[in-house]
């Protein structure tokens, strides 16, 4: 066909880079890009100006494309993509690209780069991109010849979601998107040298069932891999941990990968972890984790995590095995595919599980969970200050009248944690939280991302006064595209995670962590084309909640909560599990605050 | 693994075919200080496929899981095709090559060891591959400690300059890795 629309273009015509790299990104399945144009990348802003396969949305910041495509990911377990210009641009990209590669989550990101023969020169907006972001992607690439470009971008992709995901950057110098070249397929053929281990090997299987078999205190401890492997993980854990009676916990990354109101869920493990998770870990004799990976928030002190356990571990990533706890039973493998052979082999397994002990082991945990960790008082007379614990719990309920499929974001913080603890996920991929890097400013952009995967789903950020600061310039886009989110402020006047650790650890010296100035929120979501609502006393919540779910429009509804507390049950840094800190009560008796805890963060 | 095992410090040579491409030795190197991880050694050479293939010799140490993590870490990145720990994986041969240059004058300038110099790279079998009347470049290979004892007998008799070039290994008999 003589017609060049680019998408259409002649694996046999050579065509311009930045229709190859549009070629390419389609054939990998792309249909939104988050971007923001510059001089580097103009050819590939006028190639998409041609063409209407791939939809681009324009953020008011690159931090926010990535953070953007992240939203995407997760919601949909698909790559996320990012366009951005060099120099600036690609500066800009890095936090989002870590946050990304912490997290475990699928991203390309296209950076512009100046012509192959500036590049050393300190051309105008040059940086060296990767080497700037070696240390922050799984992979890089700079494009130094046309005829890899198509190549190189589907490599990108299968980089990106294969093994344990994360980002990948693509650095692309002016002349390679304007030189014409030939296009290449996707391969058929395996990678030359990235082959991740997916399948289980079956005598490790067989063994982590002997011991499962045999456990009298078992415990499975879940974490983001089980949602990265995709919904059938999340189906074979479920089928897994009520078929064996085990109780059941998850990291922040993992929450909705088995249902929060099944009984067997004991909540959130780690540092702000319940009682019983917590207690379950450090008490149990059998230890199943499945897609975490031992990171400090939730293993505390790590020569007293879980002592007297036998731990298995399934990971698609044998550098996060034998990190930092050893293991008896390492498994690398997907974790649905090990799941499964996990389910089959404890089928055909006629030994029989431990009963008494293991309800013997029920018994104690429900003693722990008797404790009732999360309880909280809200005062109910009129005018009284909202409890932020109340406002997420409220929200909970009031949500589960709506039709719409609900996801939620977060920014950093206490109310990130709230959020865990009190909002209960049912299903995978419906929570986007930073976990790894804890970045703020990650839940409105990746709201963003939601919502444009899924534009009839209710999309809640779940944010604090000063992390929604750091990305609200997003407003604007969500305003140019008709993005209803939903920001869901808990104002509570401080930086309140931080202002928690100088209680505790420092003296009560509010240094710097008092939210001062702060904008009047009605009055900026208006300026931003949104609608602005509060929330003062407990009187006004119920109804403000029921107001931001009826508008059809981004909200701002900004929710003055208690500045005074505290998240809690809290494992200081540096503290084993049975350690914890069940509430303010507690905290001058704080035992595991060591001056060796202090220098941890 | 016994906690004896773990917490014990070991030296390890490790071989890494890699992708012959811009940036891998920068991405390894990165890998080493980014996470803290020792580099007593390191070499690397196209050897294979033409060019398109290198290989990477580094000698590390610390504990038995901080190897595994360190092996473990280098065979995640992309252009890696094999990690090889010739130190564990059965008898291997590690060499390296050093040129050393002795200033040392004849007896007529007032020099009186140039012959204790060349008695003793005899001895070590270095080979003489420069020489003025004031000096020698000794051209020497063989395992790390041989080359520390010769540059330290060298080092009376007027030591000036020492070029060496890290440790290649490979293993012996018919293994590859
Ligand atoms: C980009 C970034 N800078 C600094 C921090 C350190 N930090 C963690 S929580 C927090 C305070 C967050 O305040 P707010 O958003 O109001 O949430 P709250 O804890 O009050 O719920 C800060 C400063 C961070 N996580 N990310
Ligand atoms: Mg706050």
């Amino acid at each position: 066909m003589p017609d060049a629309h680019p998408h259409q273009i002649h694996a046999e015509i050579p065509a311009p880079g930045a229709e190859i790299l549009l070629r390419a990104l389609k054939d990998q399945g792309v249909d939104v890009i988050f971007g923001y144009p510059g001089g580097s990348v103009l050819p590939i802003y006028d190639a998409l100006f041609n063409q209407n396969a791939i939809r681009h949305i324009l953020v008011r910041h690159e931090q926010a494309a990535l953070h953007a495509a992240e939203g995407y990911a997760r919601s949909t377990g698909r790559v996320g993509v990012a366009l951005v210009t060099s120099g600036p641009g690609a500066t800009n990209a890095v936090t989002g690209l870590t946050d990304a590669l912490m997290d475990s989550i699928p991203v390309v990101c296209l950076t512009g780069q100046v012509p192959t023969h500036l590049i050393g020169n300190d051309a105008f907006q040059e940086a060296d991109t990767t080497g700037i972001t070696r240390p922050a992607t799984k992979h890089n690439y700079l494009v130094k010849r046309p005829g890899d470009l198509a190549r190189v971008v589907h490599e990108a992709f299968y980089v990106a979601r294969s093994g344990r995901p994360g980002p990948v950057v693509i650095d692309l110098p002016k002349d390679i998107l304007i030189g014409k070249t030939l296009y290449t397929p996707p391969p058929e053929t395996p990678h030359r040298s990235y082959r991740p281990q997916t399948q289980p090997d079956a005598g490790q299987i067989a063994r982590a069932v002997a011991i499962l078999k045999s456990a009298k205190r078992p415990m499975v401890y879940t974490g983001g891999g089980v949602i990265n492997a995709g919904p059938a993980a999340a189906e074979a854990l479920t089928r897994f941990v009520r078929k064996s009676g085990f109780p059941c916990t998850s990291t922040l990354m993992g929450l909705g990968a088995f249902p929060a109101s099944d009984p067997q869920f004991l909540g959130m493990l780690g540092m702000h972890g319940t009682y019983e998770a917590n207690l379950a870990m450090h008490g149990c004799d059998v230890l199943l984790n499945v897609g975490a990976r031992f990171d400090d928030r939730v293993t505390g002190r790590l020569n007293a995590f879980s002592p007297g356990s036998r731990k298995i571990h399934i990971d698609i990533d044998p550098s996060s095995i034998n990190k930092n706890v050893p293991v008896d039973v390492p498994i690398v493998a997907d974790a649905a595919r090990a799941l499964a052979a996990l389910l089959a082999a404890w089928e055909a397994d006629p030994t029989p599980v431990d009963r008494p002990a293991i309800a013997a082991w029920w018994r104690q945990i429900d003693g722990w969970k008797g404790i009732d960790c999360l309880r909280y008082i809200q005062p109910r007379d009129p005018g009284s200050i909202i409890k932020p614990q109340y406002a997420i719990q409220r929200l909970y309920e009031i949500t589960r009248t709506v039709k719409q499929e609900i996801f939620i974001t977060t920014e950093v913080g206490q109310h990130q944690m709230w959020a865990a603890q009190y909002f209960k996920f049912e299903e995978p991929n419906h929570l986007m939280t930073s976990g790894g890097l804890g970045t703020m400013g990650y839940g409105l952009p990746a709201a963003m991302g939601v919502q444009i995967a899924h534009p009839d789903a209710l999309v809640i950020d779940i944010a604090g006064e000063a992390s929604i600061l750091m990305n609200i310039q997003e407003m604007g886009t969500l305003a140019q595209y008709r993005l209803p989110v939903k920001i869901f402020i808990l104002n509570n006047e401080y930086m309140g995670m931080v202002r928690q650790w100088q209680e505790l650890l420092h003296g009560g010296r509010y240094s710097e962590t008092y939210s001062a100035a702060l904008p009047d929120f009605v009055k900026l979501a208006d300026s931003f084309h949104a609608v602005g609502m509060r929330a003062k006393s407990v009187d006004d919540l119920d109804r403000v909640i029921h107001e931001m779910l009826a508008c059809d429009r981004a909200v701002i509804a900004d929710i003055a909560v208690d500045p005074k507390e505290n998240c809690f049950p809290m494992i200081p840094s540096g503290a084993a599990h049975n350690e914890m800190i069940l509430g303010s009560e507690q905290v001058g008796s704080v035992a595991g605050v060591t001056d060796e805890g202090k220098v941890l963060v | 693994m016994p906690d004896s095992q773990l917490n014990s410090c070991r030296t390890a040579t490790i071989a890494v075919l890699v992708d012959n491409e811009p940036g891998i030795l920068a991405r390894v190197v990165g890998l080493f200080s980014g996470r803290g991880y020792n580099i007593d050694s390191l070499t690397v050479a196209a050897v294979e496929d033409g060019g398109n293939r290198s290989r990477i010799n580094i000698v590390t140490s610390g504990t038995e899981m901080v190897i595994e993590q360190i092996k473990a870490q280098l065979d995640r990145l992309v252009p890696v095709h094999r990690v090889a720990d010739l130190s564990k994986n059965g008898p291997y041969l590690a060499r390296e090559m050093a040129l050393i240059k002795v200033v040392c004058p004849h007896e007529g300038a007032g020099g009186n060891n140039r012959a204790e110099a060349l008695r003793l790279a005899d001895a070590f079998r270095a080979r003489v591959v420069d020489a003025t009347t004031e000096s020698f470049v000794f051209e020497m290979t063989g395992s790390t400690d041989k080359l520390d004892a010769f540059v330290e007998l060298m080092r009376p008799l007027g030591l000036a300059e020492v070029s060496r070039t890290g440790v290649v290994a490979i293993a012996r008999g018919t293994r590859v890795i």
